[in-house]
């Protein structure tokens, strides 16, 4: 990963990398995502919160086409997400996602995992595909267990090769889907710093999470959501400091007392 | 309240013990798996019983009473089993009416049999790049070696018949079944109305329908339906059958181990990019797949013994042949358990080494623990 651009701030001349304009989706009858606007910004890293159901996970499965939406436009790098199958193809090799349960394949080994998509997606050789997998599960400091399966590995672990897995198609977003929720406490740090050293390299993030002391270090607007719509965002200070709606300082107070 | 104090600490921790000598080894295993309860020790001992009563006369009546020696069934006077037939009739329970003089080539079918299906199974075999391409080349090789043509004489289907016709009709099946039942299974689950429905509809027509009833159908109604120039080999037709048979089932087992892989594992296929193929070839299938190797090997297992239904064209295979030999003047009434007790060793041993080797390949595939 280039180090320089990592002094960049996020947006600048560019259009918005993705771009999401009168979202509306349901699930059968349940409105699960009404009216989302939302342009996120190269480089840009948002945090997303809210409580269960709030629609947040499925907002960013419709950034990579993994739920599909009924009304409104979703534009990712320049490409919109239609019934369109090329397109949707085009955008899923750009945009990384790690999910609450790891998903990493039991029947391949770490390193398997790692290059199954650049060898079968990007068509690298496999050399290729092995070196740029040992240069990131050694950036989330694992790669000693390159030859081990996943069932071998701790859930921090896992966690972390499953980063370095999104990271070796070098895509240009990276969405996160509560990716410290199913661990045991001690493993949250390992995961979270793996997250911020990556959030230095000036990726594009978006991470639905609850770790408040995540969005306070990393991130550069923190978004509220519930049933289904987007209630507040701003940037970290002020978001924790003086949230503005009822809601919000309710969800707070529920997670930031205990 | 114990009277201890509130506060404890451990100031060292306490090092590993060897477990107790009648917890593990010899002993441990007899004392957990023989004589953990009285009604364990009860069992124990009646099948003990049992098998001090059976074995020794069964020994005695197939091995050590046996005549071993003679050209009819007048010539087994002893108490024990009449094997003088085996000299004369073997090679009729292994090749049927194979012509003598073509014996060598349903041999030299089935030892590269050998390497064509160890090669599939086995990793780590020498020239294995090579050896896949003979395993995908066997099928023709067989069949030119088996039916002839090209230089070879030509053998009719008809004269196939013994051991190597259940090998012949079970292997292809086996071949077959397989991949039609992994698509069968996914167009089951597939998104598309036809395809799923035309899956639906085969699978449960064919499980819904006794084999025999299949076999009927094929054999005798179909050629009233068909222009009387298409004439498909009856063999092949019986071959076909069995094997769609089989098929279904198969997509059922395979369908049960596609339902057990979790949401998950498709999504991460699918953010990665990968298409609806690639995503099951590599991360699906080999998951499923591997679930329902028991299944698999059950279907597989099933399979081979219903080659013995090749009875029903008139085709005489192993079982076929002990029947022909019963019924013979000169063995009659002197060789019934003998002969089948040929033919089930024959499929015992075939059955009970598939059945080995899927449980030493999901030790293999397991990669939860090593």
């Amino acid at each position: 990963m280039p180090e320089a651009e990592a002094e960049a701030g996020p947006g600048g001349a560019e259009d918005p990398i993705i771009q999401i304009v009168g979202l509306n989706k349901w699930f059968g009858a349940f409105h699960v995502l009404r009216d989302i606007d939302l342009m996120v910004e190269a480089r840009e890293r948002i945090v997303i919160c809210g409580p269960s159901g709030s629609g947040k996970s499925t907002l960013i499965r419709c950034i990579n086409r993994l739920e599909e939406h009924q009304e409104g436009r979703v534009v990712v790098d320049g490409t919109e997400l239609t019934h369109n199958l090329k397109n949707i193809d085009v955008i899923r090799r750009e945009v990384g996602m790690v999910f609450q349960q790891f998903n990493l394949f039991p029947h391949l080994t770490v390193l398997e995992n790692c290059t199954l998509a650049p060898i079968w997606v990007r068509k690298m050789p496999k050399a290729e595909a092995a070196d740029i997998a040992m240069e990131y599960l050694t950036r989330v400091k694992i790669p000693e267990q390159a030859d081990k399966y996943p069932g071998q590995l701790s859930g921090g672990q896992q966690q972390r090769v499953a980063i370095a897995r999104s990271l070796c198609m070098r895509p240009k977003i990276m969405l996160f889907d509560e990716p410290t929720s199913a661990l045991d406490p001690e493993m949250i740090k390992e995961v979270l710093d793996v997250m911020v050293d990556l959030a230095g390299t000036g990726m594009t993030m978006l991470v639905v999470t609850h770790e408040m002391g995540f969005a306070r270090q990393v991130a550069h607007r923190v978004i509220f959501m519930d049933e289904g719509q987007i209630v507040e965002q701003n940037e970290p200070e002020t978001f924790f400091n003086d949230p503005r709606s009822d809601r919000t300082k309710l969800f707070l107070s529920q997670i930031l007392s205990h | 309240m114990t009277g201890q104090p509130f506060h404890r600490s451990r100031a060292e921790m306490l090092q590993e013990r060897p477990a107790p000598i009648t917890s593990v080894g010899v002993i441990g295993w007899m004392r957990a798996n023989l004589f953990s309860t009285w009604l364990n020790v009860a069992l124990t001992l009646s099948a003990l019983a049992l098998l001090a009563l059976t074995v020794p006369p069964l020994i005695d009546w197939t091995f050590l009473d046996a005549t071993f020696a003679g050209s009819a069934g007048k010539d087994c006077t002893g108490e024990g089993a009449c094997w003088a037939w085996l000299d004369q009739r073997i090679h009729q329970f292994v090749y049927g009416f194979y012509p003598a003089e073509a014996y060598w080539r349903a041999n030299l079918a089935v030892v590269l049999l050998v390497p064509a299906v160890g090669y599939l199974l086995f990793a780590n075999l020498p020239y294995a790049r090579y050896g896949r391409w003979f395993s995908l080349a066997y099928p023709v090789i067989a069949a030119f070696l088996l039916v002839g043509g090209l230089g070879l004489d030509v053998v009719r289907t008809d004269q196939f018949g013994g051991f190597v016709l259940n090998l012949v009709a079970g292997i292809t099946g086996i071949v077959l079944s397989l991949p039609i039942g992994i698509l069968l299974a996914l167009g089951r689950r597939s998104r598309m109305p036809i395809v799923r429905t035309f899956s639906v509809a085969f699978i449960e027509f064919i499980r819904g329908v006794p084999l025999i009833t299949l076999l009927f159908v094929a054999i005798i109604l179909l050629p009233i339906f068909l222009p009387r120039e298409v004439s498909l080999d009856q063999l092949v037709r019986v071959m076909v059958i069995i094997t769609l048979f089989a098929s279904a089932y198969m997509a059922e087992v395979i369908r049960g181990g596609l339902q057990a892989i979790p949401q998950g594992q498709y999504e991460a296929g699918q953010a990665m990019g990968l298409g609806y193929w690639q995503s099951m070839r590599l991360i699906v299938l080999p998951q499923a797949l591997k679930i329902s190797i028991p299944g698999i090997v059950n279907t597989f297992i099933g399979l081979f013994k219903d080659t013995t239904l090749v009875i029903i064209i008139g085709l005489f295979d192993i079982l076929g042949q002990a029947r022909l030999l019963q019924t013979n003047q000169d063995w009659l009434g002197k060789v019934d358990y003998e002969t089948f007790l040929l033919a089930a060793l024959f499929f015992f041993v075939i059955c009970f080494g598939m059945s080995r080797y899927s449980i030493n390949l999901e030790k293999r595939l397991d990669t939860t623990r090593r």
